[in-house]
């Protein structure tokens, strides 16, 4: 076990490396660049030359990908250039994420309490029309670019209804005591419970835009693994036995079905940041997301580096840690 | 999992909670701001976050818009105009070949740590800005635009010395006469700072780190005179709050307190608006404008003061270096349709390089016509019948001579093609490379624009053509681009006001007539929108609008 | 060329259905892209052929045949769009009632079903034409993406060994990497970008999903009986690679194909939304459209919910499709 999670560690690392090289080579091949959002209309080749000179961009890549690991090392990942000027980008990061986690893991759940229980009623109705009405719907949900959804509840909810925030974290002059960062949680540690109200009322829409894709996953794995669940012996057998549904549904279909559905969830929260992106930027939701796509357009290289390979690196590790946890849950798999 | 080890995690789970809980404790001030009476606070929907606030370092809009509550310079702009008034300093008189300026200071004026403005402190400041590091050199890019030179290169830069010859009474010495000085003094960027917090904060500290630069502690610390004085800026939520200064030496603010929201996206900030959670943005999105009327809110149009052309490059395709070629290109295009069916309302059809407002402009110039029969036989005489052009345009950017690109782009190239010409497009995002490739003059034509910085002539010609080794237009092809650069130095070093308008006014005729370098397209009014309530806002047509005369409804 | 019916690989997949779902070693998406590996190529079960059976199921599948009514419909509008298009999709006829303040997007009236667009261009006729340039972007991408894909993962599979080892490696990074993000990057690399730069970059998103799947399927193919009496009877490696387990290993991917089709018309749109799309824009495509719209999102709405419900619709039809013929496909639901 042991061996297995450290040998994963090493290649995450080893990933994660080849990331920094591509990603950092990447970047710099792109036309334009930092220089050209600093200075704007203002831009002359002199000027241009200056700055870049400055910033060490006009030295050769293989140099300044050395420069950049060396102080990597350190823990230094650069300073923003345009993102929020003169802050750590490494920093920028971990005070993004607390916005990302707060808004993933409320996605998560409400995708978790519509996905399961949705999946396994269409399971139990297999080939009813109320399975093909839920498997459209999942469907649905596919079908509908991120972004839109997030626009139409927003139109909806904040503007149309005024039920809800347009946009944003947190009201203004809430005055709220930070703690972790998670507006939510701050609100509730520090008993600042309108500041915790209305940041989960910011949260909601974007949540919602969010889960659909991982709702519409987890329902299809819930409802594909009952369907096998369903079809195995030791089921037909207690069924057989005359057990009650009840008992077959608690004991034997829910319990084995969950392994898959469990490592769905899982991964799904690796590839939230895909959505994070487009719905954070819909809702001018000051999280990760927003910061890379704000770090795109104004070409911030140490914050897009920092961003990309702590995404790749996010998503392996949470793959390690599913697999671990699924280790400890099914024997079988340790032994392969 | 067994149920002990169960147990154990959930014990665990909530004796953390319970910690964390314990040494959370609300910090929340019962005092709603700091400045004194509470007069509402006016919430401002910014389009990005301010770089930091140190505006001598600053380069874009949204950090000026911020800075600009908090600073102030020797001379200002009197609200609504272009039009230079005193500030911090009274009056000021050049000497004979106006290279030496003596600043009248006033003398009431404390900055908001206490210290007292004089002579001193205004010196101070221009050393400061003057001596700057490698990184410092770059940064502070304005000073660089508008002096030339920092201090490791005296000899070429405008900027020659500063001298205290009284109490509130500096001399300024600059190395020769331009039209320029003193009004550049009005840029946010050279405005004045506390010395002692500029000391003590280590201003000029900055280094190149990385890609980026990392500022000192004074960036984000900023010590003014202005009417407003920085509160705090709340990066997770995206805020900035400015709290009056209640020892202004002026009119105090009208409200206690500024909040800009950082609200990227252009629809949002719209909806905020509706929803009353801001109080006002900038360019909202023409097609918006009459629907905010009617919810209420009032869309404030300011005076144009930029141009938006068509750049030319005779280097790229040397088609272009005949007159009648560029001037078959501009009787192509039908700029009345333009303005009328794809921009703003008071856009009006540009007929030189530079918008009305401007001393220096020529009011005989008339618009080329909108004639393409004349193109035609143009092109036929110049042998350029169906030539081919690389016309280009930037994606992902919208500025205030053009708020979308692609539009203008679309209704210029269908002209274009009217009249034969291929036109093959080329593009590229702003930050992306687009403005590289013009610079380096890759593309044949392209569109480009430019908005004023302050009431100078040569800050709208002399960036175009004033530059003959690199500029946009590839003059320095042309055999009139020396004489036409000259013309501009010498115009622009004149002392006589009347004097110098009259000579860059048959600049700007040689230049439509003769030379037609690009092709001068329009002039766009950017908007400013408030909600209900908001009274005081005062358009600026440099966009720099003072916001110490907003009250937000009543309260 | 080592040989090809070598299993050497500790992650060999069982082509069984019988045993637990594989977990470790990357993800659900591999995981789900390996299934469908295995789906397809399960043809030596006595009776009726695979595809016959799948077929009589399909046809009793409503949700199958609301997905290719919905693709056909589709295909077809693309094929005849510009025969039908009451307008050209480039001349202005309403430019001329454009005001950018009182009137920035002619409403409906007589010729003209949905009004103009903010240039005055015809709306209808821009949408039914949009069908086309949305399916060249999807096929495009996703035949792009499955050439890569099918050649990467041939290779991996076919040769195995370090070259297995170093193409899953790639794929793996790729994998994991949003997607979004990376067709992002992708397309802003381009210099002079246009509905290509689009295509490629959604092409290559899709690249490690085929190659991985391919490289399953091909495995199962490995240890099948008709390639183990192929070997045994001494055809050579190269011909049991191309004629006996390519052809067999391409039904999953075709499956896979039909449900990227998808994928990509949503990508593509999200890219114009990120302002990536085609930045000529005369030639009408949905998500561009929908891009393009954002701007009206209050005034005139209408602009983005026509291209958008177009697209939902079309990406329903695909995803509805492929679904079932995953399902079709595979050996777990035919008992």
């Amino acid at each position: 076990m042991i061996r297995f999670v450290v040998r994963r560690l090493l290649q995450m690392l080893l990933v994660v490396l080849v990331l920094s090289m591509l990603v950092f080579a990447w970047l710099r091949s792109l036309p334009g660049g930092p220089v050209s959002a600093m200075l704007g209309e203002r831009q002359t080749p002199e000027r241009r030359a200056a700055l870049e000179a400055a910033l060490g961009l006009d030295q050769p890549l293989p140099v300044q990908y050395g420069k950049f690991l060396q102080r990597a090392v350190q823990g230094d990942f650069g300073v923003s250039t345009k993102v929020l000027p003169g802050e750590d980008a490494l920093d920028i990061f971990l005070q993004r994420l607390p916005a990302t986690i707060e808004l993933s893991f409320l996605a998560m759940v409400l995708a978790v309490a519509l996905g399961i229980p949705l999946g396994y009623f269409a399971a139990r109705r297999r080939g009813s029309p109320a399975d093909a009405g839920a498997v459209i719907f999942s469907l649905v949900g596919v079908a509908v670019p991120v972004f839109f959804t997030a626009f139409l509840l927003k139109y909806f909810f904040a503007v149309e209804w005024n039920l809800l925030p347009v946009s944003g974290r947190q009201s203004t002059g809430m005055d709220a005591t930070r703690v972790t960062g998670m507006f939510v949680l701050d609100g509730i540690l520090t008993r600042e419970w309108d500041a915790s109200w209305d940041a989960l009322k910011h949260l909601i829409l974007p949540a919602l835009a969010l889960s659909t894709i991982p709702f519409a996953v987890i329902f299809r794995i819930t409802r594909a693994s009952v369907l096998d669940v369903l079809d195995e012996d030791y089921v037909r057998t207690a069924e057989a036995k005359g057990l009650t549904a009840k008992v077959i549904r608690g004991r034997h279909v829910l319990r084995n079905a969950m392994l898959p559905v469990v490592t769905t969830i899982g991964l799904q929260v690796g590839g939230l940041l895909s959505g994070a992106v487009l719905t954070e930027t819909v809702f001018s939701y000051r999280g990760v997301g927003e910061a890379l796509a704000t770090a795109f357009r104004e070409k911030d290289y140490p914050v897009l580096q920092v961003l990309i390979m702590a995404a790749a690196a996010i998503y392996v590790l949470v793959n390690l840690m599913v697999d671990i946890a699924y280790a400890i849950i099914d024997p079988r798999i340790r032994t392969r | 999992m067994s149920p002990k080890r169960t147990v154990a995690t959930w014990t665990m789970a909530v004796l953390t909670a319970a910690t964390l809980a314990s040494c959370a404790d609300s910090e929340r001030n019962d005092d709603n701001g700091g400045g004194g009476g509470d007069d509402g606070t006016f919430v401002f929907g910014a389009a990005g976050a301010p770089e930091m606030f140190d505006p001598f370092y600053a380069t874009d809009g949204e950090t000026f818009r911020v800075t600009r509550q908090m600073f102030e310079g020797l001379v200002g702009i009197k609200p609504g105009t272009a039009e230079v008034v005193p500030e911090l300093a009274t009056e000021w008189t050049p000497n004979d070949d106006g290279t030496e300026w003596t600043f009248k200071l006033r003398d009431d004026v404390t900055f908001h740590d206490g210290e007292p403005f004089n002579a001193e402190a205004v010196c101070y400041n221009f050393e400061r800005m003057f001596d700057q590091n490698e990184a410092g050199q770059t940064a502070g890019e304005y000073w660089g635009y508008v002096m030339g030179a920092f201090s490791n290169d005296a000899a070429n830069s405008l900027y020659q010395g500063c001298e205290a010859t009284g109490d509130y009474e500096a001399k300024i010495s600059i190395s020769g006469p331009t039209s320029g000085f003193p009004t550049m003094l009005s840029l946010e960027a050279l405005s004045m700072q506390s010395p002692k917090a500029l000391e003590e904060g280590d201003a000029n500290g900055i280094a190149a780190e990385g890609e980026g630069f990392s500022f000192p502690d004074y960036a984000n610390n900023p010590v003014g005179t202005g009417p407003f004085t920085f509160g705090e800026y709340d990066e997770a939520n995206g805020e900035i709050s400015l709290e009056r200064n209640d020892d202004y030496w002026g009119e105090k603010a009208k409200s206690s307190e500024i909040v800009f929201r950082v609200i990227p996206d252009e629809s949002t900030r719209r909806q905020e608006l509706e929803a009353g959670s801001i109080n006002g943005y900038d360019l909202p999105n023409p097609v918006d404008w009459a629907g905010l009327e009617d919810d209420g809110n009032s869309v404030e149009v300011r005076d144009p003061f930029n141009i938006l052309y068509l750049g030319l490059n005779p280097e790229a395709n040397p088609q272009l270096k005949d007159l009648k070629v560029r001037q078959a290109l501009y009787h192509a295009l039908n700029r009345e349709q333009l303005v009328q069916t794809q921009l703003p309302e008071g856009a009006a059809v540009a007929t030189q390089f530079m918008p009305d407002t401007v001393s220096g402009y020529n009011t005989n110039l008339q618009p080329y016509s909108y004639d393409p029969d004349e193109a035609k036989k143009l092109l036929a005489e110049a042998g350029a019948e169906g030539m081919t052009l690389n016309f280009a345009y930037p994606t992902e950017v919208s500025r205030p001579y053009m708020p979308d690109p692609e539009k203008i782009y679309e209704a210029l190239r269908t002209d274009l093609e009217a009249v034969g010409i291929k036109v093959n497009v080329k593009t590229a995002s702003w930050n992306g490379g687009y403005l590289d490739n013009v610079t380096a003059g890759k593309y044949d034509a392209y569109i480009l624009g430019w908005t004023g910085d302050y009431d100078s002539p040569f800050n709208f010609i002399g960036t175009f053509f004033g530059n003959l080794k690199e500029n946009d237009f590839g003059t320095e092809v042309m055999p009139w681009g020396k004489q036409l650069a000259d013309d501009l130095k010498t115009a622009d070093a004149i002392v006589d006001d009347a004097e110098r308008g009259a000579a860059f006014e048959k600049i700007n005729q040689q230049i439509m007539e003769e030379y037609l370098p690009g092709l001068p397209i329009s002039h766009s009014p950017p908007a400013l929108v408030v909600g209900p309530g908001v009274e005081g806002v005062i358009p600026s047509p440099l966009t720099a609008e003072e916001f110490d005369t907003v009250s937000v409804g009543g309260e | 060329m080592s040989d090809p019916t070598t299993d050497r690989h500790d992650d060999q997949h069982e082509s069984s259905s019988q045993t637990p779902r594989r977990t470790t070693y990357g993800g659900l998406r591999k995981q789900r892209i390996d299934d469908l590996a295995t789906a397809g190529t399960v043809d030596d079960q006595p009776g009726v052929s695979l595809i016959r059976s799948a077929w009589q199921r399909l046809r009793r599948n409503p949700i199958f045949l609301i997905g290719l009514a919905i693709t056909v419909a589709f295909v077809v509008l693309a094929v005849i769009a510009p025969w039908i298009a009451p307008w050209d999709v480039t001349a202005r006829p309403l430019l001329d009632k454009v005001r950018p303040q009182s009137n920035p997007v002619p409403g409906p009236e007589a010729g003209h079903l949905l009004g103009g667009d903010d240039r005055g261009r015809d709306l209808f006729s821009r949408l039914i034409v949009g069908s086309r340039q949305t399916l060249i972007v999807g096929v495009f991408a996703t035949l792009f993406g499955l050439i890569g894909g099918v050649t990467l993962g041939t290779l991996a599979g076919a040769v195995g060994g370090w070259v297995d080892s170093l193409v899953m490696r790639i794929v793996d990074v790729m994998l994991s990497l949003p997607s979004l993000l990376l067709a992002f990057t992708i397309a802003s690399l381009a210099r002079n970008p246009s509905q290509w730069t689009v295509v490629v970059a959604i092409a290559i998103i899709q690249v490690p999903i085929f190659a991985r799947l391919l490289r399953g399927s091909m495995l199962a193919q490995r240890s099948s009986d008709h390639v183990l009496a192929a070997r045994s009877l001494g055809v050579r490696p190269r011909a049991i690679v191309f004629r006996h387990m390519l052809p067999n290993a391409m039904g999953p991917v075709i499956v896979q194909a039909t449900l990227s089709l998808a994928v990509a018309i949503i990508e593509a749109a999200a890219l114009s939304f990120l302002g990536l799309g085609n930045p000529d824009q005369r030639q009408p495509e949905w998500g561009q459209m929908l891009g393009l719209a954002q701007p009206y999102i209050t005034e005139a709405p209408h602009l983005a919910f026509y291209p958008a419900g177009c697209i939902i619709v079309v990406a329903l039809g695909f995803t509805l499709m492929g679904e079932s013929l995953r399902e079709a496909l595979d050996p777990k639901t035919r008992r």
